[in-house]
């Protein structure tokens, strides 16, 4: 028991830093729904449902754009697809645990809880409770991230526009792809999705320029890919 | 639904294109708030989210800290807002 107690903590400490940025981009989400005009009831909802902040926040601007199901969905898809690749990092640790397990920490499973259970995982491959970390981590995500979105349904419309606070958005996953910055690939890559996405925005039509830019993108990925291993 | 794969469905070249996926998405988010005003037209001259976010990429090529970054991009951010 106090194995575990031990690994679930050191999960919620890990995460802990990482939670500051969050709680204004939940407000933020939280203000946006109500301003589009949901409910109290399905802003929260999608807080709960999705739990997962780019989508969320992707389909509040698809939503608002007048974007048809399909796009929305696809869209929201193709932001949450990066949960696949986490899913598969994990699988070398997590595959032994039992499907309620796996349930639950897929679930809780988000970039900050990814970020710092990954590095504990690398470190105590050995401990036989190492998914209390990730559970830690990422109930400590969705606590906070619930926490956030009701403040922002409440607070709506008290904060003032000046400071931003959209900004905070860009930022968090600006921050997200700090680790890629230094790898020559990656930024051709992000460089490639960026322009699209600008170009995009007003010249694709269905508000499908996040698909377009994101699967663009994913093309130069896989050149460069194949022709990186060719050379090699 | 994330791990319910088997442990190596996804083979070598798989993961290294995966390992892509979000440096192909978040740019998409990213960019069109920061170079893109309210009615969508390029908005380029003195636009302090640029300048800001491109603070806060040296800040966090350097430091390599998450928090870091987003404080120096915020603060950055409101000292272009407000005092300039």
């Amino acid at each position: 028991m106090n194995d575990r107690l031990k690994t679930l903590s050191r999960g919620i400490i890990d995460v802990s830093p990482l939670m500051i940025p969050v709680v204004p981009f939940g407000i933020i989400f939280g203000i946006i729904g109500m301003e589009l005009g949901l409910s109290a009831y399905m802003t929260f909802g999608m807080s709960i449902i999705i739990f997962g902040g780019a989508s969320q926040i992707v389909l509040l601007q698809l939503f608002s754009g007048g974007a048809s199901s399909l796009v929305t969905i696809t869209s929201v898809g193709a932001v949450n697809s990066r949960h696949l690749l986490y899913g598969a990092v994990f699988s070398e640790y997590l595959s032994h645990l039992k499907l309620t397990w796996k349930l639950i920490l897929s679930y809780v499973l988000i970039d900050q809880a990814f970020a710092v259970s990954n590095t504990y995982f690398k470190k105590n491959k050995n401990n036989k409770f190492k998914h209390y970390h990730l559970l830690g981590a990422g109930f400590t995500c969705w606590t906070v991230w619930q926490i956030s979105t009701v403040l922002g349904i409440v607070l709506g419309s008290v904060i003032p526009e000046e400071l931003g606070l959209s900004f905070t958005i860009s930022l968090t996953f600006l921050a997200l792809l700090i680790n890629d910055f230094r790898k020559f690939k990656n930024i051709v890559v992000m460089l490639v999705s960026g322009v699209v996405a600008t170009i995009g925005y007003n010249t694709i039509p269905l508000q499908a320029y996040i698909i377009v830019a994101a699967l663009s993108a994913l093309l130069v990925a896989t050149l460069l890919t194949l022709i990186n291993l060719k050379q090699k | 639904m994330i791990f319910l794969l088997k442990e190596d469905i996804l083979n070598y070249k798989m993961k290294k294109i995966l390992s892509y996926v979000p440096s192909a998405i978040f740019p998409a988010i990213i960019f069109p708030p920061i170079f893109l005003d309210s009615s969508g037209s390029l908005d380029l001259e003195n636009n302090p989210k640029i300048l800001a976010a491109i603070f806060a990429i040296l800040v966090g090529y350097l430091s390599k800290n998450i928090i870091a970054t987003i404080f120096a991009g915020l603060t950055s951010y409101w000292f272009l807002i407000f005092v300039v």
